[in-house]
């Protein structure tokens, strides 16, 4: 291992260091003194996060074409990061919690290695790498979930996850494995020149593959799992499931589609504008209905899915783009949300709508945050999901897809509809006894505000989308 | 640096003011200066555009040009033209006006004041965008705190109201949006970058099927904001439950985003399409323009009357921009100025009686003359210009409306022309019947002796709408010469197209 090859595996390998000094570091604090082992952590990733942006990023390939980075993948990692380090800061107040002492060690190790898993499915070059990191990233979510041993529903979180992993990671094997006895091989570059042709043995393992992936992003019908798991998780978690988790895997996503099987674009344009026209709906539909937020937020996710796969669909640089830009938008507005969710969660242990209602009166910071992140999920300028939102259109418009950017908007419009009855709850209607007022600590607001400046900042600097643009150009 | 800037800098700095000032009285206080001072902006636009026209030819003035997103070929593009301008004054006319009209409010006054000017800096920014991906964000922001203004602190069954039109509305901007997109991806025909420039999209050809299936998307869209039958069911209950400023704003600004984005979006852009399938909106705006004037004839509520007033006023714009000739758009242009205006005053003038008197039933009223004669004359006066009697702006307006209207040959556009003038009479019916009822008579009620005229406040508010009323009815002529100096390119092309 040189330098170059260190260069390459930066935030793997970076990452396992701070895992391992973390496990290290623990052994020289007692129960008591536990809590000070979070600021040095967080201070470990930000400095992570920081050198992930600094050092140059040199394309190249390891391990016989296994591991293999570039522009692109690196600036995946560092968005992924962004995302990470916001979580960790959220997390903070929850961490301190009594139910929580003497194991905040064990979260932040079990967070990296899923952050590591996702940064070596990001990076795979071949079929084996991408499902070793897979599965690197969904086991430890599973023990994320359960991470609260005394709340049945924490526990019937992780299980139900692993379960539903297991199951869309044989679905996808299976589709792997096709794909294997067509091309007769594993590797990315093989497979892309050989796997050609018109329907057949293809289409089907395209679409096993593919449905793997959907359980992963939670597309319909194989959403069934996220509702239930997000709900159950602890609420931190839940954030990270619903912003990283997802966000990783629509990025390799992405990538396979666009790299792999490019030469049947057809095919699995068919495939997402399908999927795509179903998620967004039911989504949205179920999202309706909800008034648990984090089941909320679950199905709010959902319908988000389903409209970064608009993007996917045009299977150009501009998708690709706006994919990226999307996401890293995603990130802020959605853990704004998240972020005031759990600040009233911790403070007070209320976690319905409505009981949201009167928010503005007693807490009207938290209510602005909540409504400013909404309105950025929902796509309503100034905030940046509407620059995230039109672009993700406008690359599904490139190639000619009017009528499904149609079916996008008219849902974009209903899930107007929900994002502004919880606006209505705070804002509008009445309350005997909301929400009392309560000071937030240090991190939370710290969470918030980057939440808020990225909210505000993303949208309206071109230069955030030109970098993208241009590093997604090189490849 | 263009002039144009200020017209959205100096909302969004009036709200920073708001956002930086504690105390209830603060808010209404920087808020009527910041307006005041955009109101003398937009006069001093004016002045300047006439100067400034004199000496240079191009389509639009002060315009300014920065690259925005240059992957994506997207601009801050901004300039006017005298429609803009006009527009942009009407605008300033009546915010100026609306701050003035909700003095007296004092639940949460700061985040009424900073919701209200924000949506006037989207309407701002909205007439001097040139570019559509800008003009649409604008759009956006004009529409959603509407939501927050009319829930909060609006009056009867606010809730479903705002809802209601906020989805209706966000639709229509749904349809906008594949409209714009496909604009964009057949601006370049011929190679080279797509753009979404509004002048460089007009001089590009886009093929005829394309045209046919966005002119739709757009007119529509367009069209939902305009009250276009049948998508004008949010405007009677929006209006009915929203603040009186907000009404006012709403009938008067918001409304003409519609006709103005319909005009200048989907008929110039796509003229082939326009001349196709303009029949088909012809007649959904002839149904818009009779609907709407026998729906204001039943209705007792002042609100409803006048929300229905504004569905077939809006419906005539709208009718008179498909008619395509010269004269018939710049009617279409002078009656939404007319109407801005005058809705505006009326719904400022229904907000101050109903402040005192605590109802808006025409039936429960009776005498206001003698008890409220500052308020009542304007409303006359308002009245006067809503049937169309000269001497006031809305005169102008229909004339040139159906003029330009029965210029066009053919049995369909004659009839459909001869129904909405029937309008006009409608029109006088339910006016006078307000005034004959409300106005005029016996005072009903013993407690209404006792009720005072309007404030300094709210004569300065309904003052300055029924003087621009009385202007623009007098000199027309003015008016009228500058609007159309900015036509003649559009209706030429028009024009080429038809034949």
């Amino acid at each position: 291992m040189n330098l170059h090859s260190f260069l390459l595996m930066r935030h793997e390998l970076m990452l396992t260091g701070i895992a391992l000094l973390i496990l290290f570091i623990e052994i020289f604090f007692n129960e008591k003194r536990n809590h000070a082992i979070i600021p040095i952590c967080i201070s470990l990733f930000f400095i992570n996060t920081v050198i992930g942006f600094l050092l140059p990023s040199h394309s190249g390939t390891l391990f016989g074409g296994m591991y293999k980075t570039g522009e692109l993948q690196i600036l995946m990692k560092n968005v992924l990061n962004v995302g990470v380090l916001i979580v960790l800061i959220q997390s903070v107040k929850w961490l301190k919690s009594v139910e929580n002492i003497g194991k905040t060690n064990e979260f932040f190790i079990i967070l990296f290695s899923a952050l590591i898993g996702m940064n070596f499915m990001i990076s795979s070059g071949d079929f084996l790498m991408f499902y070793l990191g897979l599965e690197l990233a969904t086991i430890p979510m599973a023990a994320l979930a359960a991470y609260e041993r005394s709340k049945n529903k924490s526990a019937e979180a992780g299980v139900k996850l692993i379960l539903s992993a297991a199951l869309s990671s044989g679905i996808m094997l299976y589709g792997v494995s096709m794909i294997y006895g067509m091309t007769g091989s594993i590797y990315f570059d093989d497979i892309s020149t050989a796997f050609t042709g018109s329907y057949g043995l293809n289409a089907l393992a395209l679409i096993f593959f593919f449905a793997g992936m959907a359980f992963k992003i939670s597309l319909v019908p194989f959403h069934l799992w996220t509702a239930d798991v997000y709900e159950g998780a602890p609420i931190n978690i839940t954030s990270f499931l619903s912003v990283i988790s997802k966000g990783a895997a629509v990025f390799i996503l992405s990538i396979i589609l666009f790299n792999v099987f490019r030469s049947v674009i057809v095919m699995w344009q068919d495939l997402i504008y399908i999927t795509a026209a179903i998620t967004m709906t039911v989504g949205n539909l179920f999202a309706i209905r909800q008034t648990n937020i984090k089941r909320f937020l679950a199905f709010s996710s959902i319908a988000q899915a389903g409209f970064i796969l608009l993007g996917m669909i045009s299977g150009n640089q501009i998708g690709m783009t706006a994919i990226i830009y999307f996401v890293l938008i995603y990130i802020f507005s959605n853990l704004g949300a998240f972020g005031v969710a759990t600040a009233i969660s911790n403070a007070t242990g209320k976690e319905t709508i409505p009981e949201y209602n009167g928010l503005y009166k007693t807490n009207p910071k938290l209510s602005l945050t909540m409504m400013l992140s909404l309105f950025s999920l929902a796509g309503i300028p100034p905030v940046a999901g509407f620059f995230g939102k039109f672009f993700l259109f406008t690359a599904a418009a490139s190639q000619g897809f009017y009528w499904l950017v149609f079916i996008a908007v008219v849902n974009a419009t209903i899930s107007l509809y929900y994002y502004l009855l919880v606006v209505k709850a705070m804002f509008i209607n009445h309350n005997d006894e909301p929400i009392a007022y309560f000071k937030s600590d240090f991190y939370t607001r710290l969470g918030l505000l980057i939440c808020l400046v990225g909210m505000f900042v993303i949208g309206f600097a071109s230069n955030i989308y030109e970098f993208i643009f241009h590093v997604v150009s090189k490849i | 640096m263009s002039y144009l800037n200020l017209f959205v800098i100096v909302p969004l700095l009036t709200v920073l003011a708001i956002l930086f000032t504690k105390g209830k009285k603060n808010a209404k206080v920087i808020s009527a200066v910041g307006m005041s001072i955009q109101l003398i902006l937009g006069i001093a636009l004016i002045f300047m555009y006439l100067a400034e026209r004199k000496v240079n030819p191009a389509p639009m003035l002060f315009t300014q040009d920065n690259l925005w997103y240059q992957s994506l070929n997207i601009h801050y593009f901004i300039g006017v033209d005298a429609i803009s301008v006009s527009m942009i004054c009407l605008t300033c006319i009546v915010i100026f006006a609306g701050v003035f009209a909700s003095w007296q409010v004092d639940y949460l006054p700061r985040e009424f004041f900073i919701s209200l000017i924000t949506l006037s800096s989207g309407v701002f920014g909205f007439f001097i965008s040139l570019d559509l991906f800008t003009m649409f964000l604008f759009y956006e922001i004009a529409v959603i705190p509407m939501y927050i203004l009319i829930g909060i602190w609006g009056s009867g069954p606010r809730e479903y109201s705002a809802m209601k039109l906020t989805l209706m509305l966000m639709s229509g901007s749904a349809l906008i949006l594949v409209g714009l997109v496909g604009l964009y991806f057949n601006s370049a025909p011929n190679g080279g970058a797509y753009t979404f420039n509004v002048l460089e999209i007009a001089k590009v050809h886009i093929p005829i099927e394309m045209q046919r299936f966005l002119f739709p998307f757009l007119f529509m869209g367009f069209g939902v904001l305009g009250a276009l039958f049948p998508f004008h069911t949010w405007s009677p209950d929006g209006h009915a439950s929203a603040p009186t400023a907000v009404s006012m704003l709403h009938a008067g600004v918001l409304m003409k985003l519609g006709g103005y984005g319909a005009f200048r979006v989907a008929m110039v852009l796509l003229p082939e399409a326009a001349t196709q399938l303009g029949w088909i909106f012809i007649i959904l705006t002839t149904i818009s323009v009779i609907y709407g004037a026998f729906g204001a004839v039943v209705q007792k509520d002042l609100k409803y009357i006048n929300a229905y007033s504004s569905v077939s006023h809006c419906g005539m714009v709208l009718l008179a921009v498909l008619m395509l000739n010269k004269t018939a758009f710049n009617g279409a242009v002078l009656q939404m100025i007319s109407h801005g205006i005058m809705c505006a005053l009326f719904f400022a003038l229904i907000g101050m009686i109903y402040g005192r008197t605590h109802t808006r039933m025409i039936d429960e009223m009776g005498g206001i003359m003698k008890v409220m004669p500052f308020l009542s004359v304007c409303y006359v006066l308002g009245g006067l210009a809503s049937l169309g009697l000269p001497g006031f702006s809305g005169f102008v307006a229909e004339m040139n409306i159906f003029v330009g209207a029965f210029q066009n040959p053919g049995t369909f556009y004659r009839v459909c022309t001869l129904i909405s003038c029937a309008s006009i009479v409608i029109t006088a019916v339910y006016i006078l019947r307000v005034i004959g009822i409300m106005l005029l008579g016996q005072v009903k009620h013993e407690e209404h002796n006792h009720l005072t005229d309007a404030h300094w406040y709210e004569r300065i508010s309904a003052g300055t709408l029924v003087a621009t009323l009385l202007i623009i009815g007098l000199v027309p002529l003015w008016l009228s010469n500058m609007i159309g100096n900015s036509l003649v390119p559009i209706a030429q092309k028009f024009l080429a197209v038809i034949h």
